[in-house]
């Protein structure tokens, strides 16, 4: 009776995933409350910086349709649906984006174009540029939502880039032609490559030879290049971060084949707004994606209030610079105290969280070990991490655990927990009895996974769950 | 083995090539002569006055009242801030429990509490334009079509087609019966369907009705509900004007139909909402998908994702519309207000034998001016439109843009300016027109303002130069 979508498993919600969450909206941690209950670190979200973005509210109270100061243009903002958005939303979206690349780039406000948050964004791009069937190829390790959110309404197939941590997961040359053979043998049309940059999960962002190398190869095969620069500012140290726009600007290439995706739901924290963003160099995808752009458009009550805020050069300068220095510290600390005890982080310097090498924990290299680990350090550590092979990552044993979405004390417990963790050196085996049965309740659930043969990987759908608080209601 | 083949390849998709965005149609048409002139009481007086977009302006003043007594509803505010964290992390896809309450319990009211609806089942989107394409997306593959009354919203048919596929097989109504939907309409339009090897998979009806303006009584849904249940298909009820509904007969909607029809599967039942045209809050995007089928609600709700309410917005009217003294008396003032512009516009309408379908619902009139055709075609019908605008000044929708069978007919839009320049539309200002004899153009040359108004367009009408011999007034027609 309903369409294949629907019926369909293409929203990418089974998932062995399901334990983390529903261990957190179980028993979720509060220092009061329930100080042993369940750590949220599998969401990345920044909260770092909401003092400061709440003293910028309450001093420009003209930014909200709702106060004494600017209920008079409540009317016009409210009857306001023109696809093109406000100007002054634009505008400030465009200078926000060239402040958070140290102004080393222009951007135009006529490339704007609006989306549901970045969900909507990377579909909306998707249906511009490619038709069911086509590929895009993906470095792996990759976000998770990409398997719903490019491929689930447009009939877009993904083939994975794999990078190995044994060369800092580079994007190598040899791995793009590998992939992009591996499409043309399986006779599926590449139509474009899709980079996140500074990168979900690692935390890296890519240096100039890299991009350029991307870059060439896209062109090469005339293909699109579509770069999500969704943690654009969460850079916090060296080496800074480098736009695909700029490398633009030092190279002969056709601008056609290139866009960005953009949000505000990490540089800012706010998700719940739903301030997507696709900024293509393509005046037809512009176009196009402008006119899809009513399916997603963002709410003008909350144009209004992001134009007010990132006009405001004095405030975005300071937020940017606190964003950064209070990641930096989080990141210091927590990864300071991960090495202590002997725990490895990938070496990262962006993103709202850590990629953690638990590989010497694991019993075998496998991705069974992988979430036998994984349901212990939900159940005994009582931590909500994000197991690698959720992110197609090929080597089991990396976890992506997320650190800005918590105030300090909390980081402290969670940090306490962790050393707990390390100290079971010989804990794969204490935990054998249990295992047992977690290996039976893991069994049933890999039966019911899609196992990809082609990927050469095994599919773990997007970590969403239909609980609250839970990834499957929101990006991870 | 696939080659991606050089510079001869497509760049972008089938989707992004096709003209299925539908902004071609004559009914942006207007819209460009009016962002490139538009009226403006003081600044461009001679301007294009926007009839051509159903918004609702009459009540702002109440919802400006409220908000400077409600605070806390913002989270910009000192009584608000104390949100801003919580709200602005918030993107669960359930959306704010107090949002999807405060919809429900709204949606009740609009309906006068004969209905109680489940906030559990309220589904977010990006206005009626994400819901709508949503619903499709649920319910058809590409290749299905959905069966649909005409003549209906033009923007339907990029809505419900252009990325999903799916197309729309129009079933014509005929204003010999007020533009009713018969059951022989609804059937043959199916049987031709199927003799297409089109697979049908749903009917998706607008109600109260865009462009008409009235509303289906008890009867004709009740036989809607009961064909669709027959076929075993779907049906999509867009109630997005519930509460535009300003005279007699009142508001029936599919829901409270289907409550005394036990006999029907629920699972076919889908209601599309949005707070655009009853709170006059296009901008806001807020669509909602109200769904009997716990399947589709699931699946409409992951698909959310793509589309949510702004939670700066949820939470903002989760407060307003939780306020039941706020929501009555919005409800009364604004069928109040409604009510007297359509009395007060069709009055001045038929004083100068202009007549409209007669309706009780929706921002807008249907208006006749068949009567003023040159030649009962679209084409006809189109001339007279932009005779209308570069001459009246005014944009109106023409009724071939809402693919409605038979020329002639304007929806004209009352509810989107303000009291002084609806009478700047309708006042009768006298001013001398020549006509050319044997012209095949109908010409006008006037001194002072160089703008016709309405009235002067009804004078046209009972000039004995008229190009048509029957004027309305013989017809009689309301």
């Amino acid at each position: 009776m309903l369409s294949k979508m629907a019926t369909g498993n293409g929203h990418g919600e089974e998932s062995a995933y399901f334990d983390g969450w529903k261990a957190y909206a179980n028993n979720p941690f509060h220092p009061i409350n329930n100080p042993n209950g369940v750590i949220q670190m599998g969401l990345a979200e920044n909260q770092l910086c909401f003092d400061v973005v709440k003293d910028w509210i309450l001093k420009n109270p003209a930014a909200s349709i709702c106060t004494v100061e600017g209920v008079d243009s409540f009317q016009d903002i409210a009857l306001f649906q023109d696809y093109h958005g406000l100007a002054e939303f634009r505008k400030a979206v465009a200078r926000f984006m060239e402040k958070v690349r140290g102004d080393r780039v222009k951007f135009d406000p006529d490339r704007i174009v609006m989306s549901g948050g970045a969900t909507g964004a990377h579909e909306l791009v998707t249906f511009c540029l490619a038709d069911p069937g086509d590929a895009f190829l993906v470095p792996a390790p990759y976000y998770p939502g990409f398997d719903r959110d490019l491929r689930w309404r447009t009939g877009l197939q993904i083939v994975p880039v794999q990078c190995h941590s044994s060369n800092n997961y580079e994007v190598t040359r040899s791995a793009l032609e590998e992939a992009y053979e591996r499409a043309q043998e399986a006779n599926i049309r590449v139509k474009g490559v899709l980079i996140t940059n500074p990168s979900n999960p690692l935390g890296t962002v890519m240096d100039k030879d890299t991009l350029t190398s991307i870059l060439a190869f896209t062109q090469e095969k005339n293909i699109h290049l579509v770069c999500d620069e969704i943690y654009g500012a969460t850079v916090f140290k060296q080496p800074s971060f480098i736009s695909i726009s700029e490398i633009m600007t030092n190279q002969d290439c056709n601008p056609d084949l290139i866009h960005v995706v953009y949000s505000l739901s990490k540089d800012l924290g706010f998700p719940g707004f739903r301030v997507g963003i696709v900024y293509s160099y393509n005046d037809d995808v512009v176009h196009c994606a402008r006119k899809m752009s009513s399916f997603g458009l963002v709410s003008t009550q909350t144009q209004r209030l992001i134009a007010s805020m990132l006009s405001d050069e004095e405030f975005v300068d300071r937020f940017l610079a606190e964003s950064s220095q209070r990641l930096a510290a989080r990141h210091s600390v927590f990864t300071g105290r991960l090495k202590q005890v002997g725990i490895p982080c990938l070496a990262s310097n962006a993103g709202l969280f850590v990629w953690m090498d638990l590989r010497h924990l694991l019993k075998d290299p496998t991705v069974e070990a992988e979430l036998a680990l994984w349901h212990v350090i939900i159940s005994e550590v009582k931590i909500n991490v994000s197991a690698g092979s959720s992110f197609h990552c090929s080597e089991p044993g990396w976890f992506r655990v997320c650190i800005a979405n918590m105030d300090d004390e909390t980081m402290d417990v969670a940090l306490r927990r962790i050393r707990a963790l390390a100290a079971k050196k010989d804990m794969p085996n204490k935990a054998a009895g249990k295992r047992k049965c977690w290996q039976t309740n893991l069994q049933l659930r890999l039966s019911s996974r899609r196992l990809d043969d082609f990927m050469g990987i095994p599919q773990i759908g997007s970590p969403h769950s239909p609980m609250p608080q839970s990834p499957l209601v929101r990006a991870t | 083995m696939i080659e991606n083949v050089g510079n001869d390849q497509v760049l972008l998709s089938k989707i992004a090539t096709s003209n299925h965005h539908g902004e071609n149609s004559e009914y942006f048409e207007g819209w460009k002569a009016y962002d490139r002139d538009p009226y403006h009481p003081t600044n461009n007086p001679n301007g294009v006055i926007q009839m051509g977009l159903a918004e609702n302006q009459l009540c702002f003043d109440l919802i400006n009242e409220w908000m400077m007594q409600n605070p806390q509803a913002s989270i910009c505010t000192h009584e608000g801030v104390h949100r801003f964290m919580d709200i602005a992390i918030f993107q669960d896809y359930h959306g704010l429990p107090e949002f999807r309450r405060a919809i429900a319990k709204f949606m009740g009211k609009v309906r006068d509490e004969r209905v109680i609806f489940d906030p559990n089942r309220i589904v977010m989107s990006g206005g009626a334009t994400g819901a709508n394409e949503t619903i499709i997306f649920c319910l058809a593959n590409p290749g299905d079509v959905f069966l649909i009354p005409s003549p209906y919203y033009p923007a339907f048919y990029r809505d419900l087609g252009w990325r999903t596929g799916v197309n729309l097989v129009p079933i014509p109504c005929k204003s010999s019966n007020n533009f009713q939907i018969t059951k022989e309409a609804l059937e043959s339009a199916y049987e031709d369907a199927l003799k297409k090897d089109l697979k049908v998979k749903g009917l998706i009806i607008t109600n109260p009705s865009n462009p008409l303006g009235t509303v289906l009584d008890k009867g004709t849904l009740r036989d809607l509900v009961t064909f669709i249940n027959d076929k075993r298909i779907h049906l999509v009820c867009d109630e997005i004007y519930a509460a535009t509904v300003f005279d007699p007969p009142r508001f029936t909607s599919v829901v409270e139909v289907i409550q005394d029809m036990p006999g029907i599967d629920r699972d076919l039942i889908h209601i599309i909402y949005s707070l655009s045209k009853d709170m006059g809050l296009p901008g806001f995007r807020v669509g909602i998908i109200y769904s009997y089928n716990d399947k589709v609600v699931i699946a409409a709700r992951r698909m959310s994702s793509f589309s949510l309410v702004s939670s700066q917005t949820q939470h903002m009217l989760a407060a307003l519309l939780s306020d039941d003294a706020f929501v009555n008396k919005f409800l009364g003032k604004s069928k109040e207000r409604l009510s007297k512009r359509y009395h007060h516009f069709t009055g001045q309408l038929a004083n100068v034998g202009i007549r409209c379908l007669r309706s009780n619902a929706g921002l807008y009139v249907w208006m006749n001016l068949q009567h003023l055709l040159k030649e009962a075609t679209v084409e006809g019908e189109l001339k007279l439109w932009k005779l209308i605008i570069n001459q009246v000044k005014t944009n109106m929708s023409p009724g071939s843009s809402f693919h409605c069978s038979e020329p002639g007919w304007f929806r004209v839009c009352f509810a989107n300016m303000d009291d002084d320049t609806l009478e700047k539309v309708v006042k009768s200002t006298p001013s001398p027109i020549n006509k050319k004899r044997g012209q095949m153009e109908l010409q006008l040359s006037f001194t002072g303002s160089d703008s016709l108004s309405i009235s002067q367009l009804g004078s046209l009408i009972l000039s004995p130069h008229s190009p048509s011999s029957e004027s309305p007034l013989v017809k009689g027609r309301t």
